[in-house]
């Protein structure tokens, strides 16, 4: 298996991350470190807390004890700032596994809604580096068709290009191959292989053994929210 | 307990066909002289007693009393708000129609009026500081000039409007234009000495000018088909003239005059009454042609149709501005935030709306005094605003949470996840009720002619008093009302195909 030579600086620490629902411990004290270019895989049975630990590093959901850093951005247990998580997002995208693309926007909108509104990229600029994004894809042919006229594949695609679009040096995915057929998987790996090239740091979650072997630098496997 | 409820709805269900059917050959007997009144007109026309409110009382109540008797038969009492009186006794609801009911050139054409039995003065009240300014209606150009909608005084102010450009504002009770004379709203008003007096004992600041500027008659009112018993009721009325009985009544009630003795003498000598002394009637729609009194009124309905346009437009807009407000408070507010917002849309959605307009315009004029399209607006606007903040939040809570948690990586504010995510797609999701709203806001707004502000129905309201038939009037209103709430429903499903169009 292939190895990075050179040990890159760490992107993504996480540190004794907890998070309890009642009396269920969906982490149980998780440590992780990822390095900038490394494209780690998530593994383990539903329910282990892959998604959970994705969410979290995203800022979405709060975790009761611990701590996650992206970059310079430390997220603590409890509700963070909203100036880090301004902060944060600038630095993490999200790929979910079920897309969730604005419905009411065109492909190409969807694409480029944030670099405008968030960035503030001219619409000219956003357009051009969106189109770039769907073709390097191959779904540049659906650009001007709405999130309910495409196949799972391709709002799969659509949705990668929409995080892509901010440029975040870490992207988190979950699942990113549950709605792809076999051949798909395959093109979307190496897609995902040349984006660790040009430094960015990928995290995935994935049940798909063989992918994870093909694709991924590391595999973590969680069972139980800890890493086995 | 289904079966307990079942049983008990079978049982109210028995109860009530007895009753019905216990009150139908009443109904039918002819023994009973059923006349029909509004015991809110009040005193000293019909009113409920003050001592005992299931009892009436007033000189209405003697005279129906007194006409009943002289039928030998046995009054009873319906009431029927005052401005449908006349189509009540069209539609035999009841033999005769008394409440201080006014003998008119279209009461004559359309029923059967009696002789009048009481002859009144159209006299000018005026705030007592004012009491030399304005002692006629000429002295009002530029003023504005309350009185009862549907009555001679509104017609009289018409007039007065093309002929001395004063501004006529029609009110749907007689308390409220002597309480906002008072206040500044109006600067006169024109009504029956009857009620001016009795008002002018209860209320203190304003002043009843001595110049008769009409005199008119109060008569009872009689379906054309009964013309027969209208007869005999007016020799009853003519032998309580002569025998002094009617005069007891008026003298009982305070309003007996000189003017009595002069229409008496005149009725008992066969002589002929005119409805109305001292004004032109020539130009009245009840003498006119169908197609003559359509062309007369047409402008009138039109321009009412513009303030049912421009108030259901600018109110739903600000309905759905404070609408947007109020959901987004709800969806996103912190605990006081919702809980206030919450509160507001029940105390809102759970009392009627004519109650709103009332205290929007008379409740609260004390503090602030809006003029009455503002308070029309406000009302209307207010009242929709908490049933929009329901579609929308709604609308906002069915907009899937995973598309907000996108936007959110993508680091979107919450602002802009409101102004360019959710918002946009709630509001297609709205648009439908959104729709359904504004047709019945357009029609809502008909409510504000109580807050004397003449709109669509209201003037055809006023056109069908006037002509004496609602069928020209009523058929001119819904081809307006629909001329404009059928654009509306298109453009509506219009913009709703191009955006299914866009996400299917």
């Amino acid at each position: 298996m292939e190895r990075p030579v050179v040990l890159s600086a760490v992107v993504l620490t996480l540190r004794g991350l907890r998070l309890t629902r009642g009396d269920r411990t969906i982490l149980g004290g998780v440590d992780l470190d990822v390095r900038r270019g490394e494209l780690v895989a998530l593994r383990g049975p539903s329910g282990s807390g892959k998604t959970t630990i994705l969410r979290a590093v995203a800022g979405l959901d709060r975790f009761d004890a611990g701590r996650i850093e992206v970059g310079d951005v430390v997220l603590n247990a409890g509700t963070p700032a909203r100036a880090t998580l301004t902060r944060l997002r600038s630095q993490v995208g999200m790929v979910f596994q079920f897309h969730h693309l604005f419905e009411h926007l065109t492909v190409l909108d969807n694409v480029c809604l944030a670099p405008v509104h968030v960035r503030g990229t001219s619409g000219a600029d956003a357009h051009r580096r969106g189109r770039e994004l769907l073709a390097q894809l191959a779904v540049d042919a659906r650009a001007a068709a709405f999130p309910r006229e495409l196949s799972g594949g391709e709002a799969q695609r659509v949705a990668i290009a929409r995080a892509l679009a901010m440029d975040p040096p870490l992207l988190l995915m979950d699942e990113p191959m549950a709605s792809l057929d076999p051949a798909r998987r395959q093109e979307l790996g190496l897609l995902l292989k040349d984006l660790t090239k040009t430094g960015r740091t990928l995290v995935l979650t994935s049940h798909d053994e063989e992918f994870t072997r093909q694709f991924a630098t590391r595999t973590v496997s969680l069972d139980g929210g800890i890493v086995r | 307990m289904l079966r307990g409820r079942i049983v008990f709805a079978a049982a109210l269900a028995a109860v009530v066909v007895a009753w019905v059917a216990q009150r139908q050959p009443a109904a039918a007997q002819t023994l009973e002289l059923r006349w029909a009144g509004d015991a809110e007109g009040g005193a000293p026309f019909v009113e409920a007693d003050p001592s005992d409110p299931s009892h009436l009382v007033g000189f209405d109540v003697e005279i129906a009393g007194l006409i009943a008797r002289g039928l030998g038969r046995t009054p009873r009492f319906e009431q029927v708000m005052f401005t449908s009186i006349d189509q009540s006794i069209a539609r035999g609801d009841a033999d005769i129609g008394l409440s201080g009911v006014e003998d008119t050139p279209a009461r004559r054409a359309m029923l059967a009026p009696t002789v009048p039995y009481y002859r009144f003065r159209e006299v000018l009240s005026v705030r007592t500081g004012d009491v030399d300014r304005y002692k006629t209606l000429a002295d009002l150009r530029g003023r504005r000039v309350g009185t009862l909608g549907g009555t001679i005084a509104y017609e009289i102010l018409l007039k007065a409007k093309r002929d001395h450009g004063i501004e006529a504002v029609s009110y749907d009770d007689d308390v409220h234009p002597y309480s906002d004379l008072l206040i500044g709203r109006v600067d006169a008003v024109l009504l029956d000495n009857v009620l001016a007096e009795r008002r002018h004992r209860a209320m203190a600041g304003f002043t009843i000018q001595p110049e008769t500027v009409a005199i008119a008659h109060y008569v009872g009112v009689m379906a054309r088909n009964n013309a027969e018993l209208r007869d005999r009721v007016n020799d009853v009325l003519r032998q309580a003239m002569r025998d002094g009985t009617l005069e007891r009544i008026f003298r009982k009630w305070q309003v007996w005059n000189d003017d009595q003795p002069t229409l008496y003498a005149a009725l008992t000598a066969g002589q002929p009454v005119p409805p109305v002394i001292g004004i032109d009637q020539a130009g009245n729609v009840a003498t006119l042609s169908g197609w003559r009194a359509v062309r007369l009124y047409l402008p009138a309905l039109l321009k009412a149709s513009g303030v049912t346009i421009v108030l259901s437009c600018t109110s739903m807009l600000l309905a759905v501005l404070v609408g947007i407000v109020i959901a987004s408070g709800r969806v996103y507010g912190d605990r006081a935030t919702r809980t206030a917002l919450t509160g507001y849309v029940e105390l809102i959605r759970g009392t009627p709306i004519l109650l709103q307009l009332f205290v929007l315009y008379y409740g609260i004029a004390s503090a602030v005094r809006l003029p009455a399209f503002l308070a029309a607006l406000l009302g209307l606007a207010l009242n929709y605003a908490a049933y929009e903040s329901e579609i929308y939040r709604g609308a906002l809570l069915a907009i899937p949470s995973g598309q907000l948690e996108a936007a959110r990586t993508l680091g979107f504010s919450e602002f802009q996840i409101l102004r360019l995510i959710r918002g946009p797609q709630a509001l297609r999701i709205a648009l439908a009720p959104m729709t359904n709203d504004f047709v019945a806001l357009l029609k809502d707004s008909s409510l504000v002619s109580v807050l004397t502000v003449v709109e669509l129905t209201k003037e055809t309201q006023i056109f069908a008093t006037n002509l004496g038939s609602w069928v020209i009037p009523g058929a001119m209103c819904a081809a307006l009302y629909l001329a404009m709430s059928l654009p509306l429903a298109a453009l509506a499903r219009r913009m709703e195909a191009r955006w299914r169009g866009q996400s299917s």
